[in-house]
């Protein structure tokens, strides 16, 4: 049996009252807590570079580097993603969350070998990130460029 | 079929209609099963999780390690399988070559966890889907086929796996995802029961199957399971009802498969509405085999394990004691897939119900 338009109107509406509520106010503040904490774990990495003598533009990328091994140290030492039950979008946002969301399939495709498994697998998750990131950055500067030339 | 001259000879019992009365059919979606066969014995595994919770201590053998020593979750899920059927064998004091028939099912594509333990197992083996609903389905399947005397002893197991339905239906297993309130935590473990052998000795029988009907309530949410199912948990329920003229009255408990709690008193209300009032003899196995305040399963747990392992380590031994003497269990499943729900597709969900009796008087010491 399928239920009719109307039908499933009202049933989706019924049982919304039995559903708990996600905690947004816990989230969001969850979310700032360890979002903002990794970004001053960057800030203290980054700063530490610079304490070398790099110009801050040097000490950028070996700083996202940093980041990113702590990330996929991280997922593969099985923390990360309890860190992400808590924090959801704090710890997905900043770079970390980038490396364990290609270090998470790799680890799980490694079963299935390096070509089909790691190979094919590795950017699951990460794939729409970067596709529409860089299609997102094209448009940016076609913008950019439609309205303040080169 | 067009052109065939070959003319059944209308059977005895045919109605005006044409239709043959199943004797053994009761109303439109029960089987009575006259000789109500009896278990033989009921084996339950799990991971460390389950082992932690409510039942943890009648859950024949609590796995430590997730992955069974194996090198990956889908050969540590087909692992479960072949244990808890080995040890169901071992209490009711079989060996696996006396077993006539293995019924099994789980959640993985091509229900691989099945068919890898039936290759060792080594038993005639009739692979089953019905996502959650399989542990009802099988343990109903097995009794049908002993009471039809097809099978001397059938042998009805399920298995999930929490890491491999993860990576299946949903992320890695490692992605940092937070998830809603309203997602359930797929069950790691498997069930197994012996249907049939040596009627004396039974103390559990088995009465009734009831088949359910799919049922898809437009819900498209991978993360509200159980609120997808409630709707087929309450018709079955109410199907199971009529056709025997039953009501919550006559069971000690009616017991729905994975509801959660979102499901849960969406059913009861659905059923309340229908004119049964389920009072305190409505459960969900969901919100049974996990301690939601101690542990982080959100609205509960899943999974065919789920089901099964709370009627192995919680309900049976009540059954088998007399403390239950009549239990209607109703696993509920949700037959969908990652590709269906990526393509806008809705939940049809499915639930089948089995009705179990304590048999103690007949039972001989």
């Amino acid at each position: 049996m399928r239920a009719d338009a109307a039908a499933s109107r009202d049933y989706a509406g019924r049982l919304r009252r039995h559903q708990p509520r996600p905690p947004i106010l816990r989230n969001v503040l969850a979310a700032f807590l360890v979002g903002g904490l990794i970004c001053v774990v960057g800030q203290a990495v980054l700063g530490w570079f610079m304490s070398g003598g790099m110009t801050p533009k040097d000490a950028a990328a070996p700083t996202a580097a940093v980041m990113v091994i702590a990330g996929a140290l991280l997922t593969g030492l099985g923390l990360y993603d309890e860190l992400a039950r808590f924090a959801g979008m704090g710890s997905a946002l900043p770079i970390t969350g980038f490396a364990n969301s290609i270090v998470a399939p790799a680890l799980e495709a490694k079963r299935e070998g390096y070509v089909l498994g790691v190979g094919a697998q590795l950017f699951t998750i990460a794939g729409p990130v970067i596709v529409y990131g860089v299609l997102a950055a094209l448009a940016a500067a076609a913008l950019r460029y439609g309205l303040v030339g080169p | 079929m067009t052109g065939t001259a070959v003319r059944e000879r209308p059977a005895a019992g045919t109605t005006e209609s044409g239709r043959v009365p199943a004797p053994r059919r009761v109303g439109r979606y029960t089987m009575a099963l006259p000789s109500r066969p009896p278990v033989a014995a009921v084996a339950t595994v799990s991971g460390p999780m389950e082992g932690r919770g409510p039942l943890g201590h009648g859950i024949d053998h609590v796995h430590q390690d997730r992955t069974l020593g194996q090198p990956s979750w889908e050969l540590a899920e087909s692992r479960l399988l072949v244990d808890a059927a080995q040890r169901c064998c071992r209490k009711a004091g079989l060996e696996l070559d006396q077993v006539d028939v293995l019924l099994a099912g789980d959640l993985l594509n091509q229900i691989i966890s099945s068919s890898f333990a039936a290759r060792d197992l080594d038993l005639p083996y009739v692979g089953l889907f019905g996502a959650c609903s399989t542990f009802a389905l099988a343990v109903g399947l097995a009794a049908v086929l002993v009471d039809g005397g097809y099978a001397a002893t059938a042998l009805a197991a399920v298995s999930s796996h929490h890491d491999s339905a993860e990576r299946q239906f949903r992320y890695p297993v490692e992605f940092g995802a937070q998830r809603p309130p309203t997602a359930q935590w797929t069950a790691t473990g498997a069930a197994a029961v012996l249907v049939g052998g040596p009627a004396r000795k039974a103390r559990v029988r088995i009465t009734h199957v009831t088949l359910g009907r799919v049922v898809d309530m437009g819900i498209k949410d991978p993360y509200n399971m159980g609120g997808a199912m409630a709707w087929v948990a309450a018709d079955t329920i109410r199907r199971h009802f009529q056709d025997t003229g039953r009501d919550f009255g006559d069971y000690d408990l009616v017991a729905t498969g994975d509801l959660a709690a979102v499901g849960h008193p969406m059913a009861a209300e659905l059923l309340r509405e229908a004119g049964y009032e389920p009072g305190d003899r409505f459960a969900d196995c969901g919100l049974l085999l996990y301690d939601r305040r101690r542990q982080d399963v959100h609205a509960g747990g899943s999974g065919c394990a789920c089901s099964g392992i709370v009627f192995g380590a919680g309900f049976y031994p009540d059954l088998y004691e007399g403390r239950l003497r009549r239990l209607l269990l109703v696993s509920t499943g949700s037959l969908h897939n990652k590709m269906t729900w990526e393509q806008g597709q809705s939940i049809p969900t499915v639930a089948h119900a089995v009705a179990f009796e304590h048999a103690g008087e007949e039972a001989s010491p």
